[in-house]
């Protein structure tokens, strides 16, 4: 008799559920989405935050001073020592391989640049544009187009195994010369695949394959330093430790954990005769930005939990208010409270499992869209959501009938059947 | 309620018969069915207030968020042309141009060389200011008196490995330094040594070739910010950082986004939660329209009845939701970026169109769907 009640119900109010159910299925819908975006917010954020460049740098252990005003090299290139080359591709075998997003290395040399008859004394910067490397079986492609996305190319950026070079915007401008021009660098004719523009000191130099830089100085293979951007988790408590004093358990726990000294620790470990050191003005301030944010969507995502579990409940609370009449009938009938108030119940359960699901199919659809279209790659929803939602659905849709519900069972069932509401 | 006596309602009523009992009707109407209108009434106000948070928040957030993407340091740098000393006034020239806006801190650099014969370059600045700019510098103590230098980790090596006094010479003067703090950046500050200015320029006579600007503002104001320097201070280069403008733009870019998407998520389902709880309400006064149209109300005056009641109750749940948004959104706010979002008046007028105009669809709506039916068929209460 109780589930041919409910199934009549529903068969016979097609409109009315509807309606409950499109309100639940939309509050689902919305609560899903949101907390699926700011689940995943962080590690979107994260990403958009390496736009600020490189936050580790790598430098030979012996490394000599930087004698350098305004991006100006006033060292002679000769002394010094360098990096292995061949050492770089290791980085992908450390343990947070996955979070390293790209590496550069920069070889500075000195040139003398022969323009329109002079010569000037110059920087040329050797690094890796977009080289593909190989690291066991894996292929990757890392450069500068990735650790400094701000640097802008007109015309072309050159191959990495190519002769040609990058002007800077100051250092053409001052020469005059154009994409496709011809230059001797030390003698040699390189072309100009492109100007480049950075807002820095590069904007002074030639920029050019790392090879190129190594034939110039006379050492194969060598490497002044190594830029790395990686993805990191914001400092804490743990991360401000001395690694040195941590017994081994939590040296595990740091070593283990994505911070951006444990990163350098390891870096320091793949690249033998190394100094890893994280570049604080990049490194240090992503962990506010990220947090701030974090802490906005958190907020605003209670808001939005808040808003759906208000619309849900209000319809829910028409929908039963609008069935006092039945529930005189019944009641005049001689049925229960407690059997008037399970129908109730088990009808809110069916529409919020019903809503639930159809809603958290329509969230995670709502979620994608949001991030194709903001961050054109994938949020990804945890499949522990999903029980999470139904529940809070149930839970929701009870408490905003439980009131009408009270409310529906206490009244008279003389004055429902008259009317008089 | 006391009855107005005879004479009172006589008087009124001849000064004003329609609009006195149209009044009446709207004022019992709210009277009457307390818990029904309290309800509507609940369902309007929450969902002005979550509208005007979120609205209030998606303006303000971007100032809020510029202000920590400051921490990142200068986003415009100043130049003197081809390696020459900025002109004695050039600061203060800066700084009118700013007129408080931002924070512009002087470096001056040469190449000294050590005891022992190495080269170091040496800055003077004003260490105070830098403190306040470059936030993310590590140092174990900042220099004080003076003679006090502030020695990379780097350099230190090379300077004075055990942290004792050290002497550093340029053009054959020499000037005795303590290294009371280490410096550790992670980038080529590290291999420099930083004097106070006033040291600095006693020592080596050379005055100040850049400044560092932080500026706040939206990229169109530090782009006008640009013009106006280059203008102020003709002998000098002014760039932008683009490393850190174009990481600034992209992150807030999406973060506004973000919050673009959500501020509709929300503002749209507390809207529909307003519609189907007003619907329900005025659905259930069926009766009421049914009597008036029994005694023979037009259907004009019982739809502008019902769309009165709404725009009120749209327009007292706007005002009072407002209040409680700005609340709101001060307090999220203070909980994140521990300042209080600034109240936007500008964003009221939109929150109460968007309740008036709600309200007003969800009277109509059923009123619409009322129309054809006799008023027979409600009052039987079919």
């Amino acid at each position: 008799m109780f589930v041919r009640l409910v199934y009549e119900s529903f068969r016979r109010q097609k409109r009315r559920k509807l309606l409950a159910g499109a309100a639940i299925t939309l509050g689902v819908g919305v609560a899903t989405a949101m907390i699926a975006v700011a689940t995943d917010i962080g590690d979107k954020i994260s990403r958009e935050l390496r736009s600020y460049g490189a936050n580790l740098v790598v430098t030979p252990q012996e490394d000599t001073l930087d004698v350098q005003i305004g991006g100006v090299d006033l060292k002679p290139p000769s002394d010094g020592a360098y990096l292995d080359e061949a050492d770089l591709p290791k980085i992908r075998g450390t343990f947070w391989h996955h979070n390293i997003v790209g590496f550069a290395p920069m070889l500075p040399v000195n040139v003398s640049l022969d323009a329109a008859g002079s010569a000037k004394n110059v920087t040329l910067l050797g690094t890796y544009f977009s080289k593909p490397l190989r690291f066991g079986k894996e292929d990757f492609i890392t450069g500068v187009r990735i650790t400094h996305p701000w640097w802008k190319v007109q015309g072309a950026w050159p191959d990495d195994n190519s002769q040609d070079v990058l002007l800077g915007e100051n250092l053409a401008t001052k020469l005059d010369l154009k994409t496709g021009d011809q230059v001797a660098i030390s003698g040699q004719i390189h072309r100009v695949a492109g100007i480049l523009s950075t807002g820095a000191a590069e904007d002074n130099q030639i920029v050019a394959p790392l090879v190129l830089a190594q034939q110039i100085l006379g050492k194969p293979g060598a490497v002044r330093r190594l830029y790395v951007s990686a993805l990191t988790k914001p400092e804490d408590a743990l991360a401000r430790r001395d690694p040195k004093t941590m017994n081994p358990e939590l040296f595990d726990r740091w070593y283990c954990s994505p911070y951006v000294t444990s990163i350098a620790y390891q870096l320091q470990e793949a690249i033998p005769h190394s100094h890893a050191e994280q570049i604080r003005q990049v490194a240090q301030n992503e962990g506010t930005v990220l947090s701030r944010i974090k802490g906005l969507m958190l907020l605003v995502t209670l808001a939005a939990l808040f808003a759906s579990s208000l619309a849900v409940s209000a319809a829910m609370a028409t929908a039963i208010f609008e069935r006092r009449t039945e529930v005189g009938l019944m009641k005049a009938l001689g049925a229960a409270d407690v059997s008037v108030a399970a129908l109730f119940f088990a009808e809110a359960t069916l529409l919020a499992l019903l809503g639930g699901v159809v809603g958290f199919a329509g969230g995670a659809l709502l979620a994608r869209q949001i991030g194709r279209s903001i961050f054109d790659s994938q949020i990804v929803i945890e499949p522990v959501l999903f029980p999470v939602i139904l529940a809070i659905a149930v839970i929701v849709t009870f408490a905003g009938s439980g009131l009408a519900i009270r409310r529906a069972v206490k009244f008279d069932p003389v004055y429902a059947l008259r009317g008089d509401a | 309620m006391s009855a107005p006596t005879l004479s009172a309602v006589a008087s009124r009523r001849t000064a004003s018969p329609h609009t006195s009992m149209f009044l009446r009707m709207l004022l019992r109407a709210a009277v009457l069915r307390r818990g029904r209108a309290a309800s509507a009434l609940f369902a309007m106000v929450v969902a002005a207030a979550v509208a005007t948070a979120m609205l209030n928040l998606y303006v303000d957030v971007q100032a809020k968020l510029r202000k920590e993407f400051r921490n990142y340091g200068a986003n415009l740098v100043v130049v003197a042309k081809d390696g020459e000393a900025l002109s004695v006034d050039a600061l203060d020239r800066v700084q009118s141009t700013l007129g408080g806006h931002g924070l512009a801190v002087p470096f001056a650099y040469v190449v000294a060389r050590t005891s022992d014969g190495q080269s170091v370059v040496v800055s003077g600045t004003d260490l105070d200011q830098v403190r306040k700019l470059d936030s993310w510098w590590s140092v174990t103590a900042w220099p004080t008196a003076p003679q006090d230098a502030l020695v990379g980790a780097r350099a230190a090596a090379l300077v004075s490995a055990q942290g004792k006094p050290f002497e550093l010479s340029f053009q054959g003067r020499t000037i005795h330094l303590n290294p009371v703090g280490t410096l550790r950046t992670g980038a080529s500050e590290d291999s420099r040594v930083y004097l106070s200015l006033q040291d600095f320029e006693g020592w080596t006579g050379v005055q100040p070739s850049t400044i560092e600007i932080a500026a706040s503002g939206s990229p169109e104001e530090v782009n006008a910010l640009i013009q106006k320097l280059a203008q102020a201070i003709p002998d000098a280069a002014v760039h932008p950082v683009r490393q850190i403008m174009e990481g600034e733009a992209r992150v807030l870019g999406k973060t506004r986004a973000t919050l673009f998407a959500a501020a509709v998520l929300i503002i749209l389902t507390a809207a529909l939660c307003v519609l189907s709880t007003l619907i329900g309400w005025v659905f259930d006064r069926r009766r009421d329209f049914a009597i008036m149209k029994a005694l023979g109300a037009s259907e004009r005056l019982i739809g502008g009845f019902f769309a009165a009641e709404a725009a009120a109750l749209g327009a007292v749940g706007a005002v009072v939701g407002f209040g409680f948004g700005i609340g709101v959104a001060a307090w999220i706010g203070r909980v994140n970026f521990h300042a209080p979002v600034v109240p936007r008046f500008s964003v009221l007028p939109m929150v109460l169109a968007g309740s008036v105009a709600v309200a007003l669809i969800s009277a109509v709506l059923p009123i619409f769907l009322l129309r054809r039916v006799e008023p027979a068929m409600i009052l039987r209460g079919e």
